[in-house]
């Protein structure tokens, strides 16, 4: 697993515009800048320079020069067995990797499969870099044959897109899209190729990856902020840390473990954050939300004081916002300065990198805050509030004592991988996460199906740790061919299907919300999962089927937009 | 049903008593119940390449975010253009604005005018001809200049700030306005003060100083080509 170390180098490193340095960046790239001959030949080429070591995708017409020259290259290229597969499995190996991972697929519906899974990577800022065939220039705009408006589609869902101008200039512009994936808030970006560009002869190889000047991020929080954010945090009574995403995208967990334990501050997260800090430790309140912890929600709802780091307040996060720790003073840090006061407003704004402003709080805060009852009252909440569910007998297989049953087999390291439902719910709630960049899940945008490809992206990312996916027996069904993928590659994963013939969480809502009608949520029949396994899955995967009790519900909820101070701990109370 | 758990049910819980407005700020503290919106224009410097606009009113629509008027144009310095927006929103609303359009890569600065910027508006009318003589009349009244004098049709155009332009439509509503073709405002920052923080012009340009407000009123396309002018690291947000 590589390091992804956040960005501390002096603005005297940066890649400069000024001429003094051109004449150097002539000779750097005499020395390194690899022979190319196509266009193609330069996309693979700074794909290299920039060190992507995988990529993710599918073969298809206009993408077919790229394809040829990964023909000579040493990169590894998975064959996914679909385009939305590629993008997750992309993610996937981002989120565990910290570098950007890569997927390729060609125009017009190569280019829409995509989307879904840039999407998800653009909701969760997960670094991505996505590239597209495209048809040659001269007919684009025409309706060629698969031709679509890839940058018009995607612009919405990237960080930035780019349609290849040149065959010159081709290169350059992949190695700008790596490092802006990776810089700053991370997130996909994505290349247009039109096959001209790659068909086409050059001899410019790509330079050094570097991004616009202009868009160089703020990495240290400015130092009034900082000691207005101390000041808050000593006088507090009721602290709590919300830990976001960037947390876990910007190295932070260490830091985040110092400063809370230092301070005996409590520790919430939000879903991507979940494994920066150990869900066993002391000071863990664990995931807030919609089916957060009541402890967690208990704990946000009443603190005076929240220090958030890396966030984007989601709604599924803060429920209704007028509601959302309503008496806190809240203290942002955010490496996107767009983030802050988006849908909380920040009392203190630290616009800065996650690791850097922790230790800048922690060189500032003078003392720990006198929050002693406060700490007591978290734990009793973790008591009040503790996640047992009940085993009768008499009851059919629970859900939670699988996730407990494979979080129990499997080492610390392992990682999670999840669809979207009811079981992705359980997967956070009942496995116990230690260590950032083992949960691997689609929060934003919710996508059905993203567990398995992500399971293969996981898996390339990290060869030497366990990966076991849970998904649902609707989730599943989405993307079930990716199996195919996994033997291929030979890759062991394990696929749990936590099956309920339903599509489990829209079921749940329409007993709690439409009178119990089932429309459309009932799966009257499901294949036989052992039998698809033993079709699709030989050596590599396996998949086990669970049928759980069909009508097990996730709790603790909050209901859309509610108080998550009011969670329900049963359907009565809904 | 099953998978309930303990403990005490929302009504037995404590529950503060402090409330947020739905713009995230604490209603005791600094924000008001329902906040009120205002006018804001903000400029932005771009790279002029293709997409930059469909990114730009793209960003708008998908935030919903409240935009009277969008104009585009050249700038000094090749292969940059400015963006002129005018928006309604509320001052968190306005603050969103800002970042959002900042966030975009092809943006190079953004940066909301004062109040005693300069800005103005460019509207074409054509109106009845037949009374021509108290067309050309009213058309003097606003200062502008008639471009074309049919046997049926009058044609004036009409520049200013929005409030003259306002008047001066509602002046010839009496002779029947045909057509109607308005190009939204666009505006500078008065004196030395730069248009979006740390902007300079190109070293080409014979001036610095205040442009007359005529220059403020091209709307055609920059010509389509990038530039590697040395550009500075600008953090656009953090006013």
């Amino acid at each position: 697993m590589s390091e992804h170390a956040p960005p501390e180098f002096g603005e005297s490193e940066r890649p400069g515009p000024d001429a003094g340095s051109e004449a150097e960046a002539q000779v750097e790239s005499d020395a390194e800048t690899p022979a190319v001959e196509t266009g193609a030949g330069a996309v693979v080429a700074a794909l290299e320079r920039a060190g992507a070591e995988t990529l993710f995708g599918v073969q298809g017409g206009a993408i077919m020069p790229v394809y040829d020259a990964l023909y000579d290259s040493d990169l590894r290229h998975v064959t996914m067995a679909h385009e939305q597969g590629a993008a997750h499995a992309a993610d996937a190996f981002g989120i565990v990797s910290g570098t950007p991972g890569v997927c390729l697929a060609t125009s017009g519906p190569g280019a829409t499969n995509l989307a879904t899974g840039i999407a998800d990577a653009d909701m969760d800022s997960d670094p991505m870099v996505a590239l597209t065939g495209q048809v040659p220039t001269e007919f684009v705009g025409n309706d060629a044959f698969q031709e679509t408006d890839t940058t018009g589609l995607t612009a919405p869902i990237t960080k930035t897109n780019y349609f290849a101008q040149s065959p010159d200039s081709v290169g350059d512009t992949v190695g700008e899209a790596f490092a802006l994936a990776r810089e700053g808030r991370p997130g996909p970006t994505l290349v247009d190729l039109p096959k001209d560009v790659t068909q086409a002869e050059t001899t410019a190889g790509p330079g050094e990856p570097a991004t616009p000047e202009t868009h160089a991020p703020q990495i240290d929080a400015d130092e009034e902020a900082v000691a207005d954010a101390a000041r808050t945090l000593e006088r507090a009574e009721k602290p709590l840390i919300l830990a976001g995403g960037g947390v876990v995208k910007g190295e932070a967990s260490g830091e985040l473990r110092t400063f809370a334990r230092e301070y005996g501050v409590p520790v919430a997260t939000s879903m991507p954050a979940v494994g920066c800090f150990p869900e066993d430790d002391d000071l863990a309140m664990e995931m807030i939300g919609m089916h957060g912890t009541g402890y967690a929600n208990m704990a946000v709802t009443h603190c005076d004081v929240l220090l958030a780091v890396g966030t984007r307040f989601d709604d599924r996060l803060t429920g209704g916002v007028e509601t959302f720790a309503p008496e806190a003073e809240v203290v942002h840090a955010d490496i996107d300065p767009a983030e802050i006061s988006k849908n909380v407003h920040a009392d203190v704004a630290l616009v800065g990198d996650a690791a850097t402003v922790l230790d800048q709080l922690d060189a500032e805060v003078a003392h720990e805050p006198d929050c002693q009852e406060w700490r007591e009252q978290c734990r009793q909440w973790k008591d009040e509030y503790a996640m047992d569910y009940r085993t009768p007998d008499d009851e059919p297989l629970k859900p939670q004592f699988v996730v407990e049953a494979f979080d129990e087999a499997t080492d610390d390291d392992a990682i999670v991988t999840t669809g979207v439902g009811q079981h992705q719910m359980w997967a956070v709630q009942y496995w116990t996460f230690r260590e950032p960049r083992t949960w691997v899940s689609s929060h934003g945008l919710g996508t059905m199906g993203y567990g398995l490809p992500a399971a293969i992206g996981a898996k390339v990312a990290a060869p030497d740790r366990e990966v076991v996916t849970f998904e649902g027996d609707g989730s599943f069904l989405m993307t079930i061919q990716e199996l195919a993928v996994a033997v291929r590659e030979n890759l062991d994963i394990t696929v749990a299907v936590l099956n309920n013939e339903y599509v489990g969480m829209v079921r749940q809502w329409q007993d709690a919300f439409y009178d119990g009608r089932h429309s459309a949520s009932e799966y009257s029949w499901c294949p036989e999962f052992e039998t698809v396994a033993a079709a699709l899955a030989h050596d590599g995967p396996s998949v086990v089927d669970f049928r759980i009790d069909p009508q097990a519900n996730v709790y603790p909820m909050v209901p859309s937009g509610g108080a998550n101070g009011e969670f329900a701990l049963s359907e009565d109370q809904l | 049903m099953t998978g309930g758990l303990p403990g005490p049910a929302p009504e037995d819980r404590p529950q503060p008593d402090g409330r947020r407005n739905p713009q995230g700020e604490r209603i005791d503290a600094r924000g008001k119940a329902d906040p009120e919106t205002r006018t804001a224009v903000v400029s932005a410097l771009v790279e002029h390449e293709p997409g930059v606009l469909a990114k730009v009113s793209g960003l708008f629509s998908r935030r919903q975010f409240n935009i009277e008027s969008l104009t585009v144009g050249p700038t000094t310095v090749d292969g940059h253009a400015r963006i002129t927006l005018v928006v309604e929103e509320t001052d968190a609303g306005i603050e969103q604005v800002k970042k959002q359009v900042g966030k975009l890569v092809p943006v190079i600065a953004v940066g909301e005018l004062a109040d005693d910027a300069v800005r103005a508006e460019l509207v074409l009318l054509k109106v009845r001809g037949d009374e021509p003589d108290k067309v050309h009349a009213i058309t003097r009244m606003y200062e502008g200049q008639t471009l074309d004098a049919g046997p049926r049709t009058i044609t004036v155009q009409i520049t200013g700030d929005q409030q003259k332009i306002d008047d001066a439509v509602d002046a010839f509503r009496q002779f029947g306005i045909v057509e109607i073709a308005r190009t939204g405002q666009t505006a500078l920052a008065r004196g030395d003060t730069p248009t979006t923080p740390g902007e300079s012009p190109a070293a080409s340009a014979e001036s610095t100083a205040e442009r007359p407000e005529s220059e403020a009123n091209r709307t055609e396309s920059a010509t389509n080509r990038t530039t590697t002018e040395a550009t500075r690291p600008q953090p656009t947000d953090n006013d």
